[in-house]
């Protein structure tokens, strides 16, 4: 397990499938967290191993992605509905929720599932 | 037949030279759009088709006076409805969504809640050094953005008004300007600038902070800040200071991270010192085509710009506690209209399971992740591709949007919906 700071964004992939989150391929454009190739090793994890990323508000399963973009103790997921998941309650009195630059764990998963938009979307309205 | 001058309906740039090959009303290829924008028109046919309403936990296809029916009676029997979304749609049809709204005595908020809403609460304390992309064009030698990717979010914007075009005074493109990208990580735009800053998470508003007391004090006493040194620090001002025509564009980077508006603030207010050397100017990347749209009308309507309550009889605007988030958040609305936005996609989790407890009215011409949970689902034109209508782009100039295919038979604008269930709440 490493903490890391969690960082979301605009992709470019996530914004061809943004009409298409029923699809397979918005699965396979967001539901990933970008890592460190270092980082990536230290938790003996390869590209497209699933992970567990958490947060004070919940835990979420997706595919890992190798990335030089970030840097040692840096995740970067793509905005929707995987890292929405964890993204803490609370606007801070401004109205904006907290979408960057917060404290997360990751750890490998394996044989855990990485839930379309819809399970994932089901689970959480009808979790207690 | 060829279609020349298409405004691109997808992000804030709305790039106004696209041209669009139509076939017996069948869009063949788009030129000169991104790949976001070409999207757009390309990927109109999985679509929704007919209006639904929820039966017996179904979802059933009924006639569009029933969906209008229905829609209306939720917002008629709503003691406080929340009406979200309005980005991704025409002047118009917002126009219509603050009527209902005001109607309805509901609440009404835009996606800038969850984009420039922070930036937006900076400029009311700050003002805002603004000016057009076109001028920027013609004029700007050093071009930041911090916080920001257009490489991903606003592809052309480099292209088209920043880095890449020949301008007036800036006659060589390229070569007469020079980039800096301030950011988290090495994002794509980032791999292109003459200097790339990386600031460690959380840390901007240190940053801008420390730039401004180099520039007005001279001096600051750490070696290091945010993860840039002082030298660093120091020959960023110097830059900034000695540049003819300087732009900073600036992202979700200061906006969603922590301090939020007070890093906007501090950006603002940087950029209003170096107007003391140089010309200096700042501008939001505004992310949806027409958010800033929104803004426009619901400001010359109100007064304000967003997450406007009308539940006192009066528009009461208080982000933290008019917006979609903190209502939901708070248990405190009991219905909810979705126009043009998938909040379910795009709210955090908390949000989202609220979101769900309550009535709610879709109106989109694609299904979403929203679409799935609603009580109402009325499919509608695109607007940009199947009708016309006004935006505004990011640097607040308005374009008129075009329509360059027939939508097919039966389908409605959301103009023309929204007024269909203003007249019924209005009854």
């Amino acid at each position: 397990m490493i903490e890391v700071t969690l960082i979301t964004g605009r992709t470019i992939g996530q914004g061809i499938t943004i009409d298409e989150k029923c699809e397979e391929e918005y699965v396979k454009e967001v539901a990933i967290c970008e890592l460190n190739v270092k980082d990536m090793e230290k938790l003996g994890i390869e590209d497209g191993d699933v992970i567990r990323v958490s947060t004070q508000e919940g835990e979420v399963f997706v595919f890992a992605k190798a990335s030089e973009n970030v840097g040692k103790g840096t995740a970067f997921m793509p905005l929707g509905v995987w890292v929405n998941a964890i993204i803490p309650k609370g606007t801070d009195s401004t109205g904006m929720p907290t979408f960057k630059g917060i404290r997360a764990r990751v750890e490998p998963a394996k044989g855990e599932e990485v839930l379309s938009a819809e399970k994932l979307i089901g689970r959480i309205i009808n979790e207690d | 037949m060829k279609i020349s001058d298409v405004v691109c309906p997808f992000c804030g740039a709305l790039c106004d030279d696209l041209e669009v090959i139509v076939e017996n009303n069948e869009i063949k290829s788009v030129e000169n759009a991104c790949k976001l924008g070409a999207s757009k028109f390309l990927r109109i046919e999985k679509r929704l088709k007919k209006p639904m309403i929820r039966k017996n936990g179904k979802l059933v296809e009924v006639s569009i006076g029933e969906a209008i029916e229905k829609a209306s009676e939720i917002l008629i029997n709503s003691q406080k409805p929340l009406l979200y979304g309005f980005s991704s749609t025409s002047c118009e049809a917002q126009a219509l969504g603050i009527e209902i709204a005001e109607t309805v005595n509901g609440v009404i908020d835009c996606t800038s809640s969850v984009c420039h809403g922070p930036s937006i609460i900076a400029i009311h304390e700050v003002g805002c050094p603004s000016v057009t992309l076109g001028e920027i064009k013609n004029r700007a030698d050093l071009v930041i953005y911090w916080g920001s990717n257009p490489m991903h979010a606003h592809p052309r914007h480099l292209s088209r008004y920043s880095i890449f075009p020949r301008g007036r005074f800036t006659e060589r493109g390229l070569q007469d300007r020079e980039l800096i990208v301030v950011d988290v990580r090495e994002t794509d735009t980032a791999k292109l600038a003459d200097w790339f800053i990386k600031v460690k998470p959380n840390r901007d508003f240190e940053v801008l902070n420390a730039l401004r007391t180099i520039l007005n004090k001279g001096e600051i006493h750490q070696d290091e800040v945010g993860g840039v040194s002082k030298e660093d620090l120091i020959k960023l001002v110097e830059k900034m200071k000695s540049c003819r025509f300087g732009i900073l564009f600036f992202g979700l980077g200061l906006t969603m991270s922590l301090g939020k508006h007070r890093n906007v603030v501090e950006a603002i207010s940087l950029v209003r010192d170096l107007n003391h050397y140089t010309k200096f100017s700042i501008m939001p990347m505004r992310g949806h085509y027409n958010v800033t749209g929104f803004n426009e009308v619901l400001t010359w309507q109100t007064g304000f710009p967003y997450a406007v309550d009308f539940t006192k009889g009066y528009p009461w605007y208080n982000p933290g506690e008019t917006d979609a988030n903190s209502l939901l958040q708070r248990e405190d609305v009991d219905a909810a209209l979705i126009i043009a936005s998938d909040p379910v996609a795009n709210f955090p989790r908390a949000s989202v399971k609220y979101l769900s407890k309550i009535p709610i009215i879709v109106i989109d011409p694609f299904e979403n992740l929203t679409t799935q949970i609603a009580n109402v689902v009325i499919p509608s034109t695109i607007v940009g591709v199947e009708e016309e209508g006004s935006a505004y782009r990011m640097d607040t100039v308005p374009l008129r949007l075009r329509r360059v295919v027939t939508p097919p038979k039966g389908l409605l604008s959301d103009e023309e919906i929204l007024r269909r269930i203003l007249n019924k709440v209005r009854k």
